[in-house]
């Protein structure tokens, strides 16, 4: 029974890890105002919002059996308050804090039309942090965190956000971005 | 546009929106792009002299309205209801 919760748990946080990366990779696309190909910005922002939601699911799954599991020993209070765990407490505590900014995240995301785009937008950027984060939980505390397929594939959702976050910054990131550039040169405005 | 008016208007805010475009997408009949990426009525929706951010909705068009009122990432769309 405890190897099955453990078994469980272990997936979890890896299908998790896949989910995180790919909600953080269609929001940065979502944010572009751009279609992927031929899926239109609608779909982009809705598959944004259930991937992410899937992410929350998994993530109960992750967690809730290691709270049974008599290895992790894991308790109510370490599920919410980092660095306090009996085993790795500092990589599961790096999960705790990722816990903690997906709650609050998806909380703000949730009540958005009540809170306003300021608060929602603000604690949104709190996604760029609670990546990495996970990203190193998964590593440093997960038993295949430093397995060979487990290395290669968060290499491979690394480059990915490292890409996505570098097109981010750059100029021509947003759909609009070269005609509103060509309307402000041709008014002769600057960039505020 | 049936003989006894829109079934709703659809309010633009044009100081939060930043042509994100999925209004467009889901209001294709009622709403247009100018080159900055902005909603716009569709040509003939608001006779000239109307306000331009009010745009009339048909009622078969209330619904997809009603997502792109849900989904716009700058919450800038409201429709308004007779
Ligand atoms: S969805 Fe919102 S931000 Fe995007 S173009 Fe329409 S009103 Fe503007």
């Amino acid at each position: 029974m405890d190897d099955a919760m453990w078994a469980f748990a272990r997936v979890s946080g890896l299908l998790d890890m896949v989910l995180l990366t790919g909600s953080v990779l269609l929001g940065i696309l979502a944010r572009s105002g751009r279609p992927l190909l031929a899926i239109p910005r609608v779909s982009v922002t809705l598959l944004h919002r259930n991937i992410s939601l899937l992410a929350v699911v998994f993530l109960v799954f992750h967690v809730v059996p290691l709270l049974f599991d008599s290895y992790a020993q894991l308790n109510l209070v370490d599920v919410v308050v980092p660095f306090l765990g009996s085993y790795k407490a500092f990589w599961q505590g790096l999960g705790t804090v990722s816990l903690d900014l997906m709650a609050a995240v998806v909380a703000t995301a949730l009540l958005r039309r009540r809170l306003g785009t300021r608060t929602f937008k603000a604690v949104h950027w709190l996604s760029y942090a609670m990546w990495p984060l996970a990203m190193a939980h998964s590593m440093g505390n997960g038993t295949d965190g430093t397995s060979a397929p487990v290395v290669a594939a968060a290499i491979v959702l690394g480059v990915a956000v490292l890409a996505a976050v570098a097109w981010r910054v750059s100029a021509g990131f947003l759909e609009t971005a070269a005609a509103r550039r060509a309307g402000n040169a041709r008014n002769g405005w600057t960039r505020p | 546009m049936n003989a006894g008016g829109p079934a709703a208007r659809l309010h633009i805010d044009w100081t939060r929106c930043d042509g994100r475009g999925l209004c467009t997408e889901l209001l294709p009949e009622a709403l247009g792009r100018d080159e900055w990426g902005y909603p716009v009525a569709a040509p003939g929706r608001v006779r000239s002299g109307r306000d331009a951010t009010d745009v009339p909705l048909t009622g078969a068009e209330l619904a997809a309205a009603m997502d792109a009122e849900n989904l716009c990432p700058l919450l800038a769309l409201r429709i308004i209801r007779p």
